[in-house]
C-alpha cells in the first residue's frame, strides 16, 4: 500500500442552474491574457450537447486517454516511439476551429460613428488577428439546448442509443437537458503527464494538484492531444500549454478556488482523499464493467488505522489526515457512492466526481402537468425521459448500473425528506423506499445534509498545506513560480 | 574593416585580410555566440525555450510544410555533420561513381524536400492570417537566412559538382582546423563564391541562432523513451534536497 493523498471534487448536477459564474470567475482570474483568450479552464455545457471542443467525448475522432492493448496501457494518441515522428506534426491536436476563434466587438466605433440615419454598430473582431469576423462558433454555443437538431443530436454519448430511443428524445414534449461543469479532474493516471516528451508536466506529490511547469514545456502539444477531456490547452501566443491550476495559490491560502467559490448553485465540493497509488496501473487497467468498482476501491477509509499508519509512513502530515477524514468526497464516493467519474472509461481515473441529475429523470408529463409522485418509487428511473443509457455512458462507463443505483438513492432520500417535513408519504412507505434503494434513514438525512444545508466549510474542506511559506524558504519564490503553472519572470511574450 | 576599406581599397592583402576574417576569425565569433547565449538565454529565460508551434491555430497546410522541412533538413545537416567527421570513409564510399551518384541524388532529394517544406511553411505564414500575427521579425529573418542558405547549397550541389567528395577534401580539413584552434584557410580561399557565400551565411546563421526560435532544437526531448509514465513532484524531495 502506497497511501497518498489528493484533492478531490464532486460536482452535484441536481443544483447547477447552468449560470456560468463559475467559468466567468476563471476567466477573469486567469484566461484572460494575449493567447489564452480561447481558453475556459472551467467551462458548463448543456447535455445532451457536443461541447467544448465539440464533441470532445468522441475519442475516435480526438484520441484522447488510454486504451489497453495486449494487456498493457497505452496512450491512444501515441506510443512512445511514434512521439518523436509525431513532434513536427502532431496528428492527434484539435485545432481552433474545434474550439471557437475568440472575439470582442470594435466598441469604440459607437461613439466615433459620424452621424448618419443609421445606428452604429460594434463590429465583432478577432482576438487573434484583430480583424473582423464573422462569428461561427462560441465556448456554450448550444447553451440550454440551442440549435439541438446540430448539437443535442450530435452528442457522442447517444452514439450507442437505438435511433428510436434518440428520436424520442428529440420530440419536443420530452425535451430534457441538465448542465454539466467541467473543469480538469487532476486525474490519478494522467494522460497529459504521461504524453509530455519534456516531462515539464507533473503532479504534485502532497496533493495531486497537475500541473505544467512553463519553464519546462517546449510547445510539443502532446499533452494537448492526450488529455480526453480536452483540459490541457495550447496558448497559441506563448507558444506553451497552460491547464487548471486547480486556483491552488488559493487552497494553499486556504480559500477555496474560485469556480468553488464563486458557484452560485453551491453544488461544488472539495476534499482531500487517500488513495493506493500502487494500484493505479491495475485499477486502469480493468474492463470497462468492472472498472468503477476497481476505482472505488483504490481509495482509501481515512479512519482505518492500516491507512492511517500507512500514510503516516508516507510522510502525509496529520493536518491532511485529519481533513481527509473531515472530506465530504469520501462521503458521496465511497460510503454513499453517489457521485461517480465521468467517462472513466477514458482510464486517466479522474478525481472529480458527479452526483448524476435527477431532475430531468423524475418529471414526466400527466394530463398536461409535470408529476413527480408514482406507486412504484422507482418506476419513472426506469422510465426516465432521458435514457438511462445516456446517462450510464456518461458516468457509467458504458454501464447504467451504478447511474441507477445513485438515482434511486436520491430518490428514496427525496422520498424520506417529504415523509419527515410534508407528510404525504408514510414514513413506513419512505423507510421501504429507503431500504430498496440501499439507504438508511441516518444516511438519508445526511445526504439530505450535505447536499441542502451544508455551509461553505463542509463543502469545502481544504487541508493546510502551508506550502506557501514553506516554498520561500526552499527556493527563489520568483523562480519556483513559473514551475507550477502559471506566473513568470518576465513577461510571457511570444519567444523570438 | 572600414578602416581598411579606405586604406587598401581591393587590393590583394586587403582580400586576404577579408578572408582571414570571414574564414579564420568570424567563426569563433559565431560560435562563441552560439555557445555563450544559448546557455545564458537558458538559464536567465528557460520560458522563452519553445518550439513556438502555430499548428494549433492553422492544421491544415502545417503538415506539408513543417513535416518536409524537418525531415529534410535534419537529413541534409546529418550529412554535412558526417561528410566533417569522417572524410575518408565518404570518399572511399564515392570511389565507386555508382555509389556516388547515389549519395549525390539522395542529398539533393533531401534538399528539395526541405525546399518544399520551406517554401510552404513561408506561404503558410503569408496567407494564413492567425499565423501571420503570430509570426515575429525574427522568424521572417529566420525564414530568409534558411532560404538563401538552402538556396546557395542547391546551386552548388548542382553548378559545382561533386560536393560530398570536395567537401571531404577541402571543407572538412577546413572545419577541422578551425576545431583545433589553428584555422588554415588555405583550401577555402580558392574556392567559388557561392561556396564561400554559403559557408559564411552558414556561420551568420550559428552566430543569430541563439536569438531565434530555432534555439528548439537544443531542447528536442531525450529522456523521455526512458523515463516513467508518471510524473510526481514532492515538495519533500526539494526540502531533503536543500537541508544536505
Ligand atoms: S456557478 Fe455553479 S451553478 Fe452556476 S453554472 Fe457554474 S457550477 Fe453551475
Amino acid at each position: 500500500m502506497d497511501v497518498r493523498a489528493q484533492i478531490s471534487m464532486v460536482f452535484h448536477l441536481d443544483k447547477c442552474i447552468g449560470c456560468h459564474t463559475c467559468s466567468i470567475a476563471c476567466k477573469n482570474i486567469w484566461t484572460d491574457r494575449k493567447g489564452s483568450e480561447y481558453m475556459w479552464w472551467n467551462n458548463v455545457e448543456t447535455k445532451p450537447g457536443t461541447g467544448y471542443p465539440t464533441r470532445w467525448e468522441s475519442q475516435q475522432e480526438y484520441k484522447g486517454g488510454w486504451e489497453v492493448v495486449d494487456g498493457k496501457l497505452r496512450l491512444k494518441s501515441t506510443s512512445k516511439a511514434q512521439i518523436i515522428f509525431n513532434i513536427f506534426h502532431n496528428p492527434s491536436l484539435p485545432s481552433m476551429d474545434d474550439y471557437y476563434e475568440p472575439w470582442s466587438y470594435r466598441y469604440a466605433d459607437l461613439f466615433n460613428a459620424p452621424e448618419s440615419d443609421d445606428q452604429p454598430t460594434a463590429r465583432p473582431i478577432s482576438m487573434v488577428t484583430g480583424d473582423p469576423i464573422d462569428i461561427k462558433a462560441g465556448p456554450n454555443w448550444d447553451d440550454d439546448l440551442g440549435g439541438s437538431q446540430i448539437y443535442a443530436a450530435n452528442d457522442p454519448n447517444l452514439e450507442s442509443l437505438s435511433p428510436e430511443v434518440r428520436a424520442q428524445l428529440q420530440a419536443i414534449e420530452r425535451l430534457v437537458f441538465f448542465y454539466f461543469p467541467r473543469i480538469c479532474n487532476h486525474c490519478l493516471n494522467p494522460a497529459c503527464v504521461a504524453s509530455c516528451p519534456s516531462g515539464a508536466l507533473y503532479k504534485r506529490g502532497e496533493d495531486g494538484v497537475v500541473l505544467i511547469d512553463q519553464k519546462v514545456c517546449r510547445g510539443w502539444r502532446s499533452c494537448v492531444a492526450a488529455c480526453p477531456y480536452k483540459k490541457s490547452y495550447f496558448n497559441w501566443s506563448t507558444g506553451k500549454s497552460e491547464k487548471c491550476i486547480l486556483c491552488f495559490p488559493r487552497l494553499e491560502t486556504g480559500q477555496a478556488p474560485a469556480c468553488f467559490h464563486s458557484c452560485v448553485g453551491r453544488i461544488r465540493y472539495l476534499g482531500v482523499m487517500l488513495y493506493d497509488a500502487s494500484r493505479i496501473e491495475e485499477v486502469a487497467k480493468t474492463p470497462n464493467e468492472g472498472l468503477a468498482d476497481a476505482f472505488r476501491g483504490i481509495v482509501l477509509d481515512p479512519h482505518d488505522p492500516a491507512v492511517i499508519a500507512g500514510a503516516r509512513a508516507n510522510g502525509i502530515a496529520e493536518s491532511m489526515l485529519e481533513s481527509a477524514q473531515a472530506s465530504p468526497i469520501y462521503q458521496f464516493v465511497k460510503v454513499w457512492k453517489i457521485a461517480l467519474a465521468p467517462h472513466l472509461e477514458f482510464r486517466t481515473l479522474p478525481m472529480l466526481f458527479y452526483v448524476p441529475p435527477l431532475l430531468p429523470v423524475m418529471s414526466q408529463l400527466k394530463d398536461g402537468n409535470v408529476t413527480t409522485v408514482n406507486q412504484n418509487f422507482f418506476h419513472d428511473i426506469e422510465q426516465a425521459r432521458i435514457p438511462m443509457q445516456f446517462l450510464g455512458n456518461l458516468f457509467g462507463a458504458g454501464h447504467v448500473g451504478k447511474v441507477t443505483y445513485a438515482l434511486r438513492k436520491q430518490m428514496a432520500v427525496r422520498m424520506w425528506r417529504r415523509a419527515v417535513t410534508v407528510g404525504d408519504i408514510t414514513r413506513d412507505v419512505a423507510e421501504r423506499a429507503l431500504r430498496e434503494a440501499d439507504c438508511s434513514p441516518d444516511e438519508a438525512e445526511a445526504i439530505y445534509r450535505m447536499s441542502s444545508l451544508a455551509n461553505i466549510n463542509e463543502r469545502i474542506v481544504i487541508p493546510p498545506s502551508h506550502r506557501e511559506e514553506a516554498i520561500e524558504m526552499m527556493a527563489d519564490p520568483l523562480v519556483h513560480k513559473q514551475s507550477v503553472g502559471f506566473g513568470f519572470i518576465e513577461r510571457p511574450e511570444r519567444g523570438t | 574593416m572600414l578602416l581598411l576599406a579606405q586604406t587598401a581599397p581591393a587590393s590583394p592583402s586587403f582580400l586576404s585580410n577579408l578572408d582571414t576574417l570571414l574564414f579564420a576569425v568570424f567563426p569563433y565569433v559565431a560560435m562563441a555566440m552560439f555557445f555563450l547565449i544559448t546557455i545564458s538565454r537558458y538559464r536567465s529565460h528557460p520560458f522563452t525555450y519553445s518550439s513556438l508551434s502555430t499548428q494549433f491555430i492553422e492544421n491544415r497546410q502545417h503538415f506539408w510544410g513543417l513535416v518536409p522541412f524537418h525531415y529534410g533538413v535534419i537529413a541534409v545537416l546529418t550529412g554535412h555533420v558526417v561528410a566533417f567527421a569522417i572524410p575518408r570513409s565518404v570518399l572511399l564510399w564515392n570511389a565507386r561513381p555508382l555509389r556516388l551518384y547515389i549519395l549525390e541524388v539522395s542529398a539533393l532529394i533531401f534538399a528539395v524536400l526541405t525546399l518544399v517544406g520551406l517554401i510552404q511553411s513561408i506561404h503558410r505564414r503569408l496567407t494564413s492570417s492567425k499565423v501571420r500575427t503570430a509570426t515575429t521579425p525574427t522568424d521572417w529573418i529566420v525564414l530568409a537566412m534558411l532560404l538563401f542558405q538552402l538556396g546557395s547549397g542547391m546551386y552548388i550541389a548542382v553548378m559545382h559538382r561533386w560536393g560530398s567528395s570536395w567537401f571531404a577534401t577541402s571543407v572538412s580539413p577546413y572545419l577541422w582546423s578551425l576545431v583545433r584552434l589553428n584555422p588554415d584557410i588555405s583550401t577555402i580561399v580558392p574556392m567559388p563564391a557561392a561556396v564561400k557565400l554559403h559557408i559564411i551565411s552558414a556561420f551568420l546563421l550559428i552566430a543569430f541562432f541563439p536569438f531565434t526560435r530555432l534555439v528548439h532544437v537544443l531542447v528536442v526531448p531525450n529522456m523521455y523513451l526512458w523515463r516513467r509514465a508518471q510524473v510526481v513532484r514532492w515538495y519533500r524531495d526539494r526540502r531533503v534536497r536543500s537541508s544536505q
